[in-house]
């Protein structure tokens, strides 16, 4: 069996195969519904009105879509330049102590200076988090993907160390929760008496920027070179490792970003359930995306869609809500597997 | 102070620490077969998720223990299957494709559970495996007690090092396994398949990464739960690189992290609560990152680790 390049894919065949590829995540998440003793229609009819069949599942999905979005973005920009980020989840946590931290009253100011000073302060912190691991890659040759999963259970377990000691909410009644952020620290609602809150317009607005600096910028020319290339990228004359770490600090950021936004605009406040694996999720949906930081936006919609209806159908039809994380594991492999078969023609013998 | 230095002498700490070990060692092993034959494999924390589930599940369904670790095995070689489709002949990114198959068999594995047992709230226990003394030697004070006084899964994990290594170094497939990480076009010139070697090898250590995880539900902790893997297979990654790719040093680094892991436990115990007992927990990982630094210097890949073999290619 080998591997031959195809001539340039027309555009048809370059929607073809992750169709596809959909598809196929679909006929496998049936044999499980099927497993289930359950019909894969009904199920997946529940599924999608769970997600989008109500104005409630609507907003639900892209509450639940925001945290994706931020993620996704981190782990988009990083893959880009082959950084293996796999430590947004740590990333994503020390952005909601920062929240806490600035955000439960030291820092008497009005929202529109509070805001933006959290927002920044926590983009510093998650940066700095991914510069340990990036600096250890260029200085050290460490790989990356070893220390940045590593540091997940480590920044995890720190945040439990906050919570039941210095960011212990008084009045929580001995749960290892932080107390709440003052009203200036929160981010509005979009619609008074919905939970989809100002996070989400952030993270739109993110993706753009995030688009801009991929594909306008000489940052994101040299990402996109380091990525494909090291070796021609520094025959090139690109500062490799520079770039490296230039891009460690704008994924770092943005993950800090989606704690900042789930503590600030959705929770109130800091527990250790904040992310449901956000962080290993956003790798599912950048690749969905295949990097493109405005394709983030709709795959961490479609992820989180799955996600937000199979946890109402699971209430109904009683097939486990663990079928979501599946067929966003399996949705990952045949992608990946899809944008091959656009690429190559598989030739047996 | 002394009470901390004590510990080190007891035969009780050694015993813990190599039955700590002891699912390190198996993963580890697995881990190195894979990267040996120059493909990462990132599948190893899902993989010994499903090890754990798949062995503790067919001895909670009256199944027997050995059949048990079979079966773990068995799943382990499925998913190892699964992820060497993608990286050896369609060459897909062995990061992604790592991370996906740990997703994938995770989250199979939690659906498989539930479907499975829908009500409970505490875990079912099984029977596990008992302690087999060696008769004679475990009667040697110390070392004899911490090496011969285990279960029979910590006897197969000393004695698949042993294997492994004689395998690598000493029979024509290990060589060719070897060589399939370092240089995969001589290996295709003598007319073998780099593809074939590395799929093996794949298979063969991920149903070893899958006995790992059966190890801690089967012979530790007697019943599954969810994260209970809680990144040990990220820490045998770390343990393969600090064993620079040899099947003996890498038991000794399993052997010294997991004695390190058995100290801070016991740490824990006579600190009375002066340091919070998340900064011990912390430990393990924060030794890999170093262990990962103080070894990168010196560290020699295999030389075609992550790189896919295209037959013909240059």
């Amino acid at each position: 069996m080998r591997l031959e390049p195809k001539p340039a894919p027309s555009l048809a065949v370059t929607l073809l195969y992750p169709v596809g590829a959909i598809i196929v995540t679909f006929l496998i998440a049936s044999l499980l519904v099927l497993a289930a003793g359950a019909s894969p229609f009904s199920v997946f009819y529940l599924v999608a009105k769970g997600a989008a069949g109500s104005q409630f599942a609507l907003l639900e999905t892209l509450t639940r879509a925001t945290p994706l979005i931020f993620t996704g973005l981190a782990v988009a920009v990083a893959f880009r330049a082959k950084l293996w980020n796999i430590g947004a989840e740590a990333q994503l946590y020390i952005g909601g102590v920062v929240t806490v931290v600035l955000g439960t009253g030291a820092l008497p100011l009005p929202s529109y200076l509070l805001i933006p000073i959290i927002m920044i302060a926590a983009m510093a912190a998650g940066a700095l988090l991914l510069l340990g691991p990036a600096i250890l890659k260029t200085r050290f040759g460490v790989d990356e993907v070893v220390t940045t999963l590593l540091l997940n259970f480590i920044v995890l377990l720190f945040v439990s160390m906050l919570l039941e000691g210095v960011l212990k909410d008084p009045t929580g009644l001995g749960w290892p929760q932080s107390s709440k952020v003052i009203a200036e620290a929160q981010l509005p609602r979009i619609i008074q008496g919905k939970r989809l809150h100002y996070g989400f317009v952030i993270a739109i607005v993110s993706a753009v920027i995030c688009w801009v600096i991929m594909k306008k910028t000489v940052l994101g020319y040299e990402m996109r070179a380091v990525g494909n290339n090291k070796e021609a990228a520094n025959f090139a004359g690109i500062p490799v490792n520079r770039v490296l770490i230039k891009t460690a600090i704008l994924s770092g950021g943005i993950a800090a970003l989606a704690g900042f936004s789930e503590v600030s605009g959705l929770k109130g406040n800091l527990t250790l359930d904040l992310s449901p694996g956000y962080g290993y999720s956003g790798i599912v949906v950048a690749m969905l995306a295949m990097l493109n930081p405005l394709g983030v936006i709709a795959s961490a919609i479609f992820v989180a869609g799955i996600f937000v209806g199979a946890d109402a159908m699971s209430r109904t039809a009683g097939v486990p809500s663990y079928i979501a994380q599946v067929m966003v594991a399996t949705a990952l492999l045949t992608m990946v597997t899809a944008i091959l078969l656009t690429r190559y023609r598989v030739r047996w013998k | 102070m002394e009470q901390a230095l004590e510990i080190l002498f007891t035969a009780s700490f050694w015993v813990a620490a190599i039955r700590i070990a002891s699912p390190l060692i198996f993963a580890t092993m697995g881990e190195l077969i894979c990267e040996r034959a120059g493909v990462l494999n990132l599948g190893i924390e899902g993989i010994m998720t499903a090890g754990a589930f798949a062995g503790w599940f067919t001895v909670y369904s009256g199944g027997d223990l050995w059949t048990g670790v079979a079966v773990a095995a068995l799943a382990g070689a499925m998913f190892g299957l699964l992820h060497a489709t993608l990286t050896v002949p369609l060459g897909l990114s062995q990061h992604v494709v790592g991370i996906g198959v740990t997703l994938l068999a995770t989250s199979l594995t939690y659906f498989t559970y539930r479907l499975a047992l829908p009500q409970v709230t505490t875990p079912p226990k099984i029977e596990p495996f008992q302690p087999l003394p060696i008769p004679g030697l475990s009667k040697i004070p110390v070392l004899g007690e911490a090496l011969f006084t285990q279960t029979p899964l910590t006897y197969l994990a000393f004695v698949t090092v042993a294997v492994v290594a004689w395998m690598l170094y000493r029979t024509p497939i290990g060589l060719a396994v070897r060589a399939a990480g370092e240089n995969p076009s001589a290996v295709e010139a003598q007319g073998i398949s780099v593809t074939g070697l590395r799929m093996g090898a794949v298979m063969v250590g991920s149903a070893l990464m899958a006995v790992g995880g059966a190890f801690l539900t089967m012979s530790a902790f007697n019943s599954f739960f969810f994260e209970m893997i809680n990144g040990r297979g990220w820490i045998c990654i770390a343990l393969v690189v600090f064993g620079s790719w040899r099947p003996g040093k890498a038991l000794l680094g399993a052997i010294l992290f997991a004695a390190f892991d058995a100290y801070q436990i016991r740490l824990q115990q006579i600190s009375g609560g002066v340091v919070p007992y998340q900064v011990f927990l912390m430990m393990p990982y924060a030794l890999s990152i170093l262990a990962l630094i103080l070894v990168a210097r010196r560290a020699t890949y295999p030389k075609a680790l992550m790189i896919p073999y295209q037959k013909g290619e240059r």
